[in-house]
C-alpha cells in the first residue's frame, strides 16, 4: 500500500509515537513480543492511513483521529452487570484485567500474563500495511483475557468480556480457543465514560464441530475513538454466529476478519449499527471462503440520524477450491436525516465456479404511509417512528434463537432510542 | 359534533384539487352515510379528517366539537376521538399487532389522563373484542395486518375501533371485501358502538351495509362536493336509479 511518509505528523500520529516511547519498556513481553511491537510501531511511523488507502476509503483515519486523549484514565471504573443473565464476567477496567474468575473446565489467563511469558507472541503483528488496527493494538496491547475451552466442553454460562474505561488510552487483546465439538456464548463488550482512545483485537479460533455465538456490543460515549477487530477462524462443520452491535462512539472502526477454513463450516453474521449525532462508524469485513461446502450469511441493518456517517465494506473471497460455497450478504440502511449518510461497498471475489453468492444494499426512509397509520391510532410521531425503526431492526434480532439474547439486545435498542430517537 | 365548512383540499404533491367546497354537519349520536361515485373524493375526505399529510387544506375548516382540528397532527386528532377505519389498511411488517394495540391504547389513555393498561387487562379487552368480531386471537400474534386477508383486515380495523372507543368513527368502505356473515358481524360491532355521544360516518357504495347500520342521513359526494343530502330513503333511490339523475340535478 502507498502509505508514504507524511511531511508533517498529525497530533495523533505524534501522540502514538510518543506514547510508545513512554510506555514500551513497561508493556508486557520481551523477545518475540517486543519485536512484534517494534515492527508495528515502524508501520505507525509511516503515518495513519488516509482515504487513498482502499481499506480506509470511507474512514480517513488520519483526518478523523486527529488527536488522542491523555494516556491515563480520569477516574476508576467498576465492573457492570452482564448483558446476558447469569454470565461469567471477566472485566478489563481502564485497560487492566481483573484476576479471572474460575470457570469450570476452562483455562483462563490474562493477556498480560500471556504476553509476558511470550505465548501470545504469535497473535501480534499485522496482515498488511493497511492493517492499522492490528498494528496499533500490537504495539500497545497491555491486557485482556485468553481462554482455552477444551474439546467437547459445553460452556453452560455465557462469558462476558467486559472492557470498560473512564477515559484515557486502552489497548486490549482477547483470545478464545474453542476445542472440537465445544459450545460457548461469548459477549465482547466495550463501553465507558469520558474521552478515550480504545483499540481492541480479538481472536476466535473455532475447532471442528464446535458451535460459538459471539456478540460484540459497543456503546461508547460520543467522545471515544474505538478501533476494534476480530479475527475468526472456523473449522470443519463448525458454526459461528457473530453479532455486532454498534450503538455509540465518535469514531468507530470495527473490522471482522473471518476465514471459513474447514469444509462445511458456517458463519451467520448479523449486525446493527445505530448512528447518531456526529459519529462515524465503519464496519469492514473480509471473509474468506477457503474450503468447499462453506456457508455464510451476512445481514446488517443500520439506522442513521443527525449528521452521522456510516460505512459497511463487505468483501467475500471464494477460493478456487471452495466449490459449493453459499454466501449471501445484505446491508440495509434506514436514513432518518438528510444530513447523515451511509455507504455500502460489497465486493465479491470468486475464484471457484460452482458457488451461490449474492449481495444487496438498500437505503430507505421511514414509510410515510406507515407513520400515518400508526399516528392515526393516536401514537405520537416520536413513538411511531420508534416503532417503525424497531420494526426495521426486528428481523435481525428476532431470528436469534436465544430469548435472553433477544431481550438483552432489545434493551440496548430501547436505551439508544431513549437517548437518540 | 363534526362541522365541515366549505372544505377545499388538494394533493400536496401536485396541487390537484380533490375536495372543492365540502359542507357537512354530523351531530352527536348521528349515523351519516356518504355515498358517491368512484373518485368523487370520499376517501380523500376521510384522510383529510384524519390529518394525512399528502393533502393540503386550502380553504374552509373542520370543526370537531366546536374547535378547528386543522392544526392538529393525526395523533392529536386520534387522541381527540377521531378514528378512521381505512379502505385499504396497511401492512406494517415488524410491528407486532399486540404491541401496537398496547402502545395505541395507552397513548390515547395518557392524553386523556387515564392510567396505563397493564398487559393482563389489555389482553382481556382484546380477547373480548376479538370474540365479538369472531376473530381468531392467533391472528394478533402476527405483525400488524401482514398477510391478513381483505376481510380480516377490515375486521382488524373494527377491532381497533372497539378498543380505542373513539367519538367519531369514520368507516371507509368497511363493507367491501367482507363476506355476508362478516358484514353482519362487523355491522353489529359498529352498532354496539352507537351512542348519543358518538357519531359515525359510513362511506359505502352499497345499500346492503346500510340495512345493518341504518343511517340517519345520507349524503352524496360528487366531484369533491356534497351534491345532495337526504334521509335513509336516498340510499334506496340511488341503489335503484344510480347517480345519473342526481348528478344531472347538481350540475
Ligand atoms: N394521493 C393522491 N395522488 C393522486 N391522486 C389522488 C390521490 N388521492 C386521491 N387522488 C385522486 O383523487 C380522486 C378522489 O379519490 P378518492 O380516493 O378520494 O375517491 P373515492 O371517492 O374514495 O373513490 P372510491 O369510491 O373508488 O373509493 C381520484 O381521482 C383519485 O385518483
Ligand atoms: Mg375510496
Amino acid at each position: 500500500m502507498n502509505m508514504h511518509m507524511q511531511t508533517t505528523r498529525t497530533p495523533a500520529e505524534e501522540a502514538l509515537l510518543e506514547a510508545f516511547s513512554k510506555l514500551s519498556t513497561g508493556l508486557p513481553g520481551n523477545g518475540p513480543v517486543a519485536e512484534k511491537r517494534q515492527e508495528a510501531v515502524e508501520l505507525l511511523r509511516k503515518g495513519l492511513p488516509t482515504r487513498k488507502v482502499e481499506a480506509w476509503h470511507y474512514t480517513d483515519l488520519r483526518r478523523l483521529l486527529s488527536r488522542l486523549p491523555d494516556l491515563e484514565a480520569t477516574a476508576a471504573v467498576t465492573a457492570r452487570a452482564s448483558i446476558l443473565p447469569d454470565s461469567v464476567v471477566l472485566s478489563v477496567l481502564n485497560g487492566r484485567a481483573d484476576a479471572p474468575e474460575e470457570i469450570e473446565g476452562i483455562t483462563a489467563a490474562t493477556s498480560a500474563q500471556k504476553l509476558a511469558d511470550g505465548t501470545a507472541a504469535a497473535l501480534l503483528g499485522f496482515e498488511a500495511s493497511d492493517d492499522t488496527v492490528s498494528a496499533i493494538n500490537s504495539a500497545f496491547a497491555a491486557d485482556g483475557f485468553m481462554l482455552d475451552i477444551p474439546a467437547g466442553t459445553e460452556v453452560s454460562r455465557p462469558i462476558e468480556l467486559q472492557n470498560l474505561h473512564a477515559g484515557g488510552q486502552t489497548h486490549t487483546r482477547f483470545a478464545v480457543k474453542v476445542g472440537a465439538g465445544a459450545t460457548a456464548t461469548i459477549v465482547e463488550r466495550h463501553s465507558g465514560e469520558g474521552e478515550a482512545f480504545v483499540s481492541s483485537v480479538s481472536h476466535l479460533d473455532v475447532a471442528d464441530n464446535a458451535n460459538v455465538n459471539w456478540i460484540i456490543v459497543q456503546d461508547q460515549p460520543e467522545s471515544v475513538s474505538h478501533l476494534g477487530r476480530i479475527n475468526v477462524n472456523i473449522g470443519q462443520h463448525a458454526k459461528v454466529g457473530l453479532f455486532v452491535m454498534n450503538a455509540g462512539g465518535k469514531l468507530v472502526r470495527q473490522e471482522l476478519r473471518i476465514v471459513a477454513a474447514g469444509e462445511y463450516s458456517e458463519l451467520r453474521l448479523r449486525g446493527i449499527n445505530l448512528l447518531a449525532g456526529q459519529s462515524h462508524c465503519d464496519v469492514t469485513m473480509v471473509l474468506d471462503h477457503a474450503a468447499p461446502h462453506t456457508t455464510s450469511t451476512e445481514l446488517f441493518r443500520n439506522v442513521v440520524t443527525g449528521r452521522a456517517e456510516g460505512a459497511f465494506q463487505g468483501q467475500i473471497r471464494v477460493a478456487r477450491e471452495a466449490q459449493k460455497t453459499d454466501a449471501k450478504m445484505a446491508c440495509n440502511t434506514l436514513l432518518l436525516s438528510d444530513e447523515g449518510g451511509f455507504s455500502s461497498k460489497p465486493e465479491l471475489e470468486i475464484f471457484a465456479d460452482d458457488v451461490a453468492c449474492g449481495h444487496g444494499a438498500t437505503v430507505t426512509d421511514i414509510e410515510k404511509d406507515h407513520l400515518f397509520y400508526l399516528m392515526a391510532r393516536g401514537i405520537d410521531e416520536k413513538t411511531a417512528r420508534g416503532l417503525l425503526v424497531k420494526a426495521f431492526l426486528a428481523e435481525v434480532i428476532e431470528e436469534l434463537e436465544d430469548e435472553s439474547i433477544v431481550d438483552a439486545l432489545e434493551t440496548k435498542l430501547d436505551a439508544w432510542f431513549a437517548a437518540h430517537g | 359534533m363534526l362541522e365541515i365548512k366549505n372544505l377545499h383540499a388538494r394533493i400536496a404533491e401536485d396541487g390537484t384539487e380533490i375536495l372543492r367546497g365540502v359542507n357537512l354537519t354530523v351531530k352527536a349520536g348521528e349515523v351519516a352515510a356518504i355515498m358517491g361515485p368512484n373518485g368523487s373524493g370520499k376517501s380523500t375526505l376521510s384522510y383529510v379528517l384524519a390529518g394525512r399529510e399528502d393533502y393540503e387544506v386550502t380553504e374552509g375548516d373542520i370543526l370537531f366539537n366546536g374547535e378547528s382540528i386543522l392544526e392538529m397532527d393525526p395523533a392529536e386528532r386520534a387522541a381527540a376521538g377521531i378514528f378512521l377505519a381505512f379502505q385499504y389498511p396497511m401492512e406494517i411488517p415488524g410491528v407486532a399487532t399486540m404491541e401496537f394495540l398496547k402502545v395505541a391504547m395507552n397513548a390515547q389513555r395518557k392524553v386523556r389522563g387515564e392510567d396505563e393498561l397493564k398487559i393482563p387487562e389489555l389482553m382481556k379487552r382484546v380477547r373480548a373484542a376479538a370474540d365479538e368480531l369472531q376473530m381468531d386471537m392467533s391472528m394478533l400474534k402476527r405483525p400488524l395486518n401482514v398477510g391478513f386477508s381483505g376481510g380480516e383486515k377490515k375486521r382488524a380495523e373494527i377491532l381497533q375501533m372497539k378498543l380505542l372507543e373513539p367519538k367519531l368513527c369514520v368507516l371507509d368502505e368497511t363493507d367491501s371485501g367482507l363476506d355476508i356473515d362478516a358484514l353482519k358481524v362487523v355491522a353489529d360491532g359498529v352498532n354496539a358502538l352507537r351512542s348519543p355521544d358518538r357519531a359515525v360516518l359510513v362511506i359505502t357504495h352499497y345499500q346492503r351495509l346500510l340495512e345493518h347500520i341504518v343511517p340517519d342521513t345520507v349524503h352524496v359526494l360528487y366531484r369533491g362536493r356534497v351534491a345532495t343530502s337526504g334521509s335513509k330513503e336516498l340510499a334506496l333511490e340511488l341503489e335503484r336509479d344510480g347517480y345519473a339523475g342526481l348528478v344531472g340535478e347538481a350540475a
